[in-house]
């Protein structure tokens, strides 16, 4: 402890007098590495330490570039008077020899003349430690990063001294709190001063990073002991286990004697069958026939025949296991040996845990809104055509697919992703507009009185555009990439973190939302076509023409699938299925939410969102039974509210 | 005036000799029993269409007559098969099992060759376990009457749960997409207890069997066929009765039925009941003949291909459903089998694999839109000039 101290002082000496390196030749290096002239040569990993340590501590502004050199296997010794240089090559038999101290060339020798130190990599992982201490001071900012990141990456109980020196010469500010954290860290691991190692714990108690977390989990490691009779003195019990209780049931508990030595294994059911067919004699093993053993009875009765015999040991069944649980005591020990330091940190653990879970909440919300939002935009342009017209159209996510091949198609003329992705928005809208207002005029106005007619017809258009977009694009994923400003993620800390396309999902959910209530409320269109859902022949009469109207509408909500289309391939794969994987949930948003409502379907977007993120968070391991515990679900809720949640009332809701 | 069930219904016996006389003709050209010419890959396939066609009347009558679009049949074929499949690979796994076993020194316990077939069926998905669905897979009978009762009792209560609510139209198709689509998912999982999207497989084999697969196929197929017979025979006799009228009536208008005092609600999950467990004998025989059952096969999309051989062979009339189901599913055979010649047209090649449910697509909505009785609307323009003559006469 103290060496190192003394060793990150000298560090900080070193730095300090670094800039003026024309005063700090007057002492050098030469004659300490003569001094362990042997043990260098030797290079063992054994007896490197001292030789490692001194270089290190000798104050010497020259120190880090002979350790760095030393591990870059370039330095040499000269034979003749056993003096180290730095080697550096001039052609396969020549090599130019610097001197460490004066930094100037001693002449060029040949090369059978001079020795190379080759340290093996135990070693050179000795140097490395070493060296950190001069990288944690190094006046380069990124090299002071990378030394922290390395001790980040594998901390050791020998970095702390160094780290500790380096904290106070820490002019960045940044990594002067970086290195703060660091040593707290490294504290609670590795300090020998118990107290120390408390105040430390109690610092970083509630910290969310996941690097606490990951500091404190290792101290309350266990391992299952056993002893006989109680349990011995000086070991960190952390519970005492009763064989038979909890996930500790009597087999573990004699399987734990067995590992540790102190019983004989138990027998098998393959044991024993393959002791009694090493010992079968002429047609029967133990006085039992062959054909007989088919049964377990059968064959620890032979088995206890052969076991009299003396041909196979006693058998150790069942019954075998009671008598040496009772004589033992089974526990499970903490690896740490201290026991204030494991209170501590399972205290300080408990703490975090609960902040941590209060802020997954926040995290799960956020996850389930950007769902939400999702599901709203692809389901929002069905709410127009199915909610406001009463049309099905199987079709929906068809051009969802359109719109996000579209954008695809844009992203290939266009290279500047944010510029295509500004581009591909309208003509998305334009593409799928056109389709839509084409279905309108040659399909679903011929249907008009027959809904489920029309969902067949449409399911047809809905078969053919899939096929034809595998045709024309084949069968593998195409790449809708996001602009670079859209890469990476908002994160609040190490538990909360949220994607920017997702957040841009989002906002591009409400302006639909604003858009949609805009028309719908301020516009004439808007008018005409609430007009022509209440009534659609006193419309006419009104001088509004239904057909028009109807061919507007249906052209709006296919275009705002396609727009749907384009934001959900941003982040979803691009393939002919993209439109068929959202069909089902959009029909489920729009009928939980309730038909003709856009608040319902925002209300469906939001419960299918929410929800489906709640059962994936009880079971995050499988989202297949997410979702089918969130239809099931749809399907009981719709037995409630056969309407929807907002359902509509009076003359609006029709029949 | 009562008239006798085949006085009201002349397509029955007419379809009844149609399909024994087809049924003749293909044992007469098969490998296994007769002079050969059509090979067992093709009786296979068109025994697989005759199940296709029970479940397409089974569509017809739910749809067709009692105005039901049920875009969930499927699943309860899929169940049917997924129940018969459970006992084929369990007995032929035992059987495998206990024949190997045979080989070792020691005669092996029943519990070590439970053991054995558990590890054989459930090591794909990383199981060794039964679960408890595979309680009564050792026992056919037991497992033929689940081919009936689990969809059976799925249906009684889905449908229960959707018509108590007064669910109908285009809401109750998108509730029936959303249970066949819940069920797929769900067999999906791994942990399903039916080997996740590896499904059941080899399930051609019938166990203790020694028959070479040319005999096997005609055996299934003359079970399709007279399962197709009285399939027929049971739904022409359902909806020709009263039942039937009040189903037609149900279509026509619902609330003047309830008003009338029947309870429709009942007759409705009667008949969507009914028509699942048809539904699930098809799937019964079709998954032995195809000899592999996986959740892909009860996706969605697979009920609204029924949807549309329905309409296309024209629903409303059974002999549509048999006609749509067997034309369209042999021409999607052909088609996408690779055996259509593709049309070069000098700057592009149509290639029939992938233009083939363009096609399709498209003629589905030009049916919906230009000849809404289908296929059988063709029929129809044949007796009514028949009728016509007689009436001058």
């Amino acid at each position: 402890m103290r060496q190192y101290l003394l060793a990150g002082l000298a560090v900080l000496a070193a730095c300090l007098i670094s800039p003026d390196r024309s005063s700090a030749q007057d002492a050098a290096i030469q004659p300490i590495l003569q001094d362990h002239q042997a043990l260098i040569v030797k290079s063992s990993r054994k007896t490197i330490a001292p030789v490692i340590e001194a270089v290190a501590s000798s104050g010497l502004p020259q120190a880090q570039t002979v350790l760095e050199v030393w591990a870059a296997k370039n330095m040499w010794q000269r034979k003749e008077d056993g003096l180290f240089f730095i080697g550096e090559r001039i052609d396969s038999k020549t090599y130019a020899l610097i001197d460490f101290d004066s930094g100037e060339a001693v002449g060029e020798f040949v090369k059978k003349d001079l020795k190379q130190i080759k340290p093996n990599s135990g070693i050179r992982a000795l140097i490395g430690t070493a060296l950190v201490q001069f990288q944690l001071s190094d006046p380069n900012t990124e090299a002071r990063r990378a030394a922290l990141l390395s001790i980040e990456r594998d901390p050791e109980a020998s970095l702390l001294a160094p780290l500790r020196a380096s904290i106070e010469g820490e002019p960045n500010a940044e990594l002067k709190a970086q290195k703060q954290r660091l040593e707290r860290l490294l504290t609670i691991g590795y300090d020998t001063n118990e107290a120390a190692r408390l105040t430390a714990i109690s610092d970083m108690s509630g910290d969310l990073g996941v690097d606490v977390r990951a500091t404190l989990n290792p101290l309350l490691t266990t391992t299952r002991e056993v002893a006989l009779g109680a349990v011995p003195n000086g070991v960190n019990v952390a519970q005492v286990l009763q064989p038979g209780q909890d996930d500790f049931d009597v087999i573990t508990a004699y399987n734990l004697l067995v590992d540790k030595g102190l019983a004989p294994a138990l027998h098998t059911a393959d044991d024993v069958r393959l002791a009694l067919g090493e010992h079968i004699d002429g047609g029967s093993v133990g006085g039992v026939p062959v054909a007989q053993l088919n049964t377990e009875p059968a064959r620890l009765k032979a088995y206890a025949a052969l076991a009299e015999a003396g041909a196979v040991p006693a058998y150790v069944g069942d019954n075998a296991i009671n008598t040496p649980l009772e004589t033992h005591v089974f526990f499970e020990a903490y690896v740490e040996p201290s026991q204030v330091v494991t209170d501590a940190a399972a205290q300080a653990l408990k703490d975090i845990e609960l902040k941590v879970g209060l802020n997954q909440t926040l995290d799960l919300t956020l996850d389930a809104l950007s769902l939400a939002s999702i599901y709203f935009l692809a389901a929002i342009g069905l709410a127009i055509t199915f909610g406001v017209m009463g049309v099905i159209n199987m079709a929906h996510g068809e051009f969802i697919m359109m719109g996000a091949y579209t954008g695809y198609v844009v992203q290939q003329l266009i290279p500047d992703h944010t510029v295509s992705i500004i581009v591909a928005i309208p003509t998305a809208f334009a593409v799928t507009f056109a389709a839509g207002v084409a279905m309108e005029r040659l399909v679903i106005r011929w249907l008009q009185a027959r809904p489920l007619e029309t969902l067949l017809a449409t399911f047809g258009i809905s078969i053919a555009l899939q096929q034809l977009a595998k045709n024309i694009f084949g069968t593998q994923a195409r790449p809708l990439t996001a602009p670079g400003w859209l890469d990476g993620a908002w994160a609040m800390n190490d538990v909360v973190s949220i994607s920017y396309i997702r957040i841009a999902i989002f906002i591009l959910a409400l302006i639909f939302l604003g858009v949609f209530l805009y028309i719908m409320k301020r516009t004439r269109l808007g008018l005409e076509t609430r007009a022509v859902t209440q009534n659609p022949r006193m419309a006419a009469s009104m001088g509004i023409n239904p057909d028009k109207v109807n061919m507007l509408t249906f052209g709006l909500g296919s275009g705002i699938a396609g727009i749907a289309g384009v934001a959900i391939g941003l982040f979803a794969k691009v393939t002919s299925e993209l439109g068929s994987d959202y069909i089902v949930q959009s029909f489920m948003t729009v009928v939980v939410g309730g038909v003709g409502n856009i608040w319902g379907t925002l209300a469906g977007a939001a419960m299918i969102g929410f929800l489906q993120k709640g059962i994936e968070w009880m079971n995050p391991s499988n989202t297949l039974a997410a979702q089918t515990y969130m239809i099931i679900f749809i399907i009981i809720f719709i037995q409630f509210r056969p309407r929807g949640i907002i359902a509509l009332k009076g003359r609006a809701a029709g029949d | 005036m009562k008239r006798s069930f085949i006085a009201k219904n002349p397509s029955v016996l007419i379809f009844l000799a149609i399909l024994a006389l087809f049924t003749l003709l293909i044992t007469v050209m098969s490998e296994g029993f007769g002079v050969g010419g059509i090979s067992t890959s093709f009786i296979k396939t068109l025994g697989k269409t005759l199940c296709l066609c029970l479940i397409a009347l089974a569509m017809d009558v739910i749809w067709g007559y009692t105005g039901i679009l049920s875009l969930g049949h499927f699943a309860f074929f899929g169940l049917g098969g997924y129940m018969i499949g459970m006992w084929l690979m369990y007995e032929r796994t035992r059987l495998i099992v206990v024949d190997s076993l045979a080989q070792a020194e020691i005669p092996p316990t029943d519990g070590e060759v439970i053991d054995a077939i558990g590890n054989q069926i459930f090591g794909v998905v990383g199981s060794s376990d039964f679960p408890l669905i595979w309680a009564f897979a050792d026992s056919l009978m037991i497992q033929l009457m689940l081919v009936v009762l689990v969809p059976g009792l799925l249906a009684l209560v889905f449908g229960w749960l959707a018509f108590r609510s007064r669910v109908t139209g285009v809401y109750l198709s998108i509730l029936t997409q959303a249970m066949t689509l819940a069920l797929a998912l769900y067999l999906f999982q791994n942990d399903s207890g039916l080997r996740g999207n590896n499904g059941l497989s080899g399930l051609q084999n019938l166990p203790g069997v020694t028959a070479s697969q040319d005999h096997v196929s005609l055996w299934f197929f003359w079970a399709s066929a007279a399962a197709l017979g009285g399939g027929y025979v049971l739904c022409a006799w359902l909806v020709s009765g009263k039942f039937g009228s009040v189903l037609r009536a149900i279509r026509d208008n619902e609330a003047r039925v309830r008003f009338l005092g029947y309870s429709v609600e009942m007759y409705k999950l009667v008949i969507f009941t009914l028509t699942a467990c048809i539904a699930a004998i098809a799937g019964a025989l079709y998954y032995p003949q195809a000899g592999i059952i996986n959740p892909a096969e009860i996706a969605p999309i697979a009920s609204i291909y029924l949807a549309v051989w329905v309409a296309i062979g024209g629903r409303g009339r059974l002999y549509g459903a048999v006609i749509g189901a067997a034309f369209v599913s042999l021409l999607s055979t052909w088609f996408t089998g690779g055996q259509a010649p593709d049309i070069n047209l000098g700057f592009y090649t149509i290639k029939w694999v992938d233009w083939w449910l363009v096609l399709l697509g498209l003629s589905f909505v030009l049916v919906t839109l230009f000849a809404p009785k289908g296929i059988g609307g063709l029929i129809d323009i044949f007796t009514d000039r028949r009728a016509a003559k007689e009436a001058k006469q």
